[in-house]
């Protein structure tokens, strides 16, 4: 046999079985999520193609209402980027300088990131219990008995009882990628500012911030796209109630998809969303190279 | 030269903040595991917050037998097991293909493979769906091995590309001298070395299905093949008032993890570094 042909031939096996399991499950779908987007189905019957009319209806509908949705879900990310990330970037410098039982905090604040949402669910669940749960029994253990509410069930106030579990579970991890990026810092640079007489504050924020860009940029992709994704720890406390005020596109989705059996339309959902994704990814992208 | 450090009191305050952070970080948690251990009574207002008086340890016997509890934890362990040793094996592979053998195109095919990394699930959920009902393997644990697997890839590959950049050219051609060819010297001299690459790839992968619950949670519908996330979600809607076996439950599905994180927190968190420094 032909030697480079067999050269040939063993690259392409090598590459075969991911290729097989990539092309299949992650490339195609894309294609073919697309192409549902563009029909009226039910899953049963043949999909009849109806060209733009379920985006034209998604973005229109008042049922639907996909603009309360994609206002939640930016809401999130937005809380994400000015909350969560802020306090892990905080987290991640005191934990980079010398002190105190660093490592046991570390692994510590970590700690949620590990455990099922399901698990993260079921227990804020529970602390938000109008009757026995800890939320509630603290408000009148200290005498602040109007305060209590019955959280997750109360329009006003289920969105940002959902939204807390979600933010405080991902600081940990936000902090851990932030924490890795500055033990990567030189020490030669961080020595040299404060033998200038920078004060810490000031290394942190002209050496170690700008080092770390890289990593910030990572952690904000992260946190954009991931708040338009998010689906378990929403389906878990809320899916989507009380009267949908905790809709976001994901349990959407789902529902049109599932309840409603309208794949098209579930379809439309999925593509938008994967476009929202990218889209975010490829701006914050240019924001982070623009500024260097 | 400025002193390194901040006043006394300013110091004092910020420990006591990330003590504060550490508590509520831990919280939940602990609230599980010691109301898995508590009576009605104690759970609902004589003892809400503190370690239980009386070990309930009943309640675990109970979660175990309710529901099929045994047999979620298997199906969970079955999958990640499947899913970790699929991922290993084809990305081990196509990296060696990629980095180790020589032919045009090779570092575009890398930078197909990173568009994983972006690809959200929600891409895929109906076609797989439709497509894994066609081949009747919807309500398989297949249905969720194939997709696990394939979205852990990416991540796989950019781990073993670092991993194997590390080993020295030198090796292959010398084991190429000795007659190995491309699948000897992958099988002797490449596997064996990957080991570290096993670690941080098979980490962070169990940890992926061992919580997924989107797919977990379409894909099967019949109760002896749900895992853990699933599985535990039901029940805990079947028997909201009875919180002593929901919470026993919970602890089952969340102690494995808890186990590996005590003796290899190192690891585990470098294999969540490892995933998101380069993507």
């Amino acid at each position: 046999m032909n030697k480079s042909f067999r050269y040939k031939l063993n690259i392409f096996l090598f590459l075969l079985p991911a290729l097989a399991l990539f092309v299949t499950i992650l490339i195609a779908p894309i294609v073919m999520s697309l192409m549902y987007s563009l029909t009226k189905w039910n899953g049963f019957t043949t999909p009849e193609f109806i060209g733009f009319k379920n985006y034209v209806e998604l973005f229109t509908s008042k049922s639907i209402n996909i603009s309360r949705a994609l206002k939640n879900a930016f809401l999130l990310a937005l809380l994400s980027c000015c909350i969560q990330l802020p306090f892990a970037l905080w987290l991640a410098l005191r934990l980079a300088r010398p002190i105190k039982g660093k490592t046991a905090l570390l692994s510590i604040y970590f700690m949620p990131v590990l455990i099922s949402t399901v698990v993260i669910g079921q227990l804020w669940l529970k602390i938000y219990n109008p009757d026995y749960g800890v939320l509630n029994v603290l408000l009148r253990a200290v005498g602040l008995e109007k305060w209590t509410q019955i959280w997750l069930g109360d329009k006003k106030y289920a969105l940002g009882a959902a939204f807390v579990p979600i933010l405080w579970q991902y600081v940990g991890y936000h902090m851990l990628l932030m924490y890795a990026g500055i033990k990567g810092v030189p020490t030669e640079l961080t020595e040299a500012a404060l033998l200038d007489g920078c004060t810490p504050s000031q290394v942190n924020r002209y050496i170690i911030i700008p080092y770390i860009r890289p990593i910030l940029r990572v952690s904000v992709i992260f946190a954009v796209t991931g708040s338009l994704k998010s689906f378990d720890l929403i389906y878990v406390l809320t899916n989507g109630g009380p009267s949908h005020t905790t809709e976001v596109p994901s349990t959407l989705m789902i529902s049109m998809l599932f309840l409603r059996n309208r794949y098209g339309m579930g379809s439309t959902i999925a593509v938008m969303l994967i476009i929202l994704c990218f889209f975010f990814a490829l701006v914050i992208n240019a924001v982070f190279k623009e500024e260097k | 030269m400025n002193s390194l450090y901040e006043s006394k009191p300013k110091r004092i305050l910020i420990y006591c903040l990330l003590i504060l952070w550490a508590l509520i970080s831990i919280f939940p948690v602990y609230w599980m595991l010691t109301f898995s251990l508590k009576t009605n009574a104690e759970i609902f207002g004589e003892n809400v917050a503190g370690l239980p008086r009386e070990w309930v340890w009943s309640n675990y016997t109970r979660a175990l037998h309710t529901g099929n509890m045994p047999r979620y934890f298997l199906n969970s362990l079955i999958v990640a097991i499947a899913t970790i040793f699929i991922t290993l094996a084809a990305s081990v592979m196509a990296t060696y293909a990629i980095t180790r053998l020589r032919w045009k195109g090779r570092k575009r095919m890398n930078s197909f493979f990173m568009l994983g990394l972006t690809i959200p699930i929600h891409a895929s959920i109906v076609p797989l769906y439709t497509t894994l009902a066609k081949i009747k393997l919807l309500d398989t644990l297949w249905a969720l091995i194939i997709p696990y697997s394939a979205f852990s890839l990416a991540m796989g590959i950019l781990v073993c590309t670092g991993f194997m950049g590390d080993i020295p050219y030198d090796l292959d051609e010398a084991a190429m001298l000795d007659g190995c060819g491309t699948w000897g010297t992958f099988f002797r001299v490449i596997v064996p070395l990957m080991k570290p690459a096993v670690a941080t790839v098979g980490i962070y992968t169990f940890l992926q299905c061992w919580n997924e619950l989107m797919f977990a949670n379409i894909f099967i519908n019949s109760d002896k093949w749900r895992t853990l996330p699933v599985g535990v979600q039901s029940l805990s809607g079947q028997y909201t008032t009875d919180w002593g076996p929901i919470g026993a439950a919970l602890s089952i599905a969340t102690i494995p993890t808890l186990i590996f994180y005590v003796f290899m927190s190192k690891k585990i968190q470098d294999s969540f570094i490892a995933g998101a420094v380069k993507g």
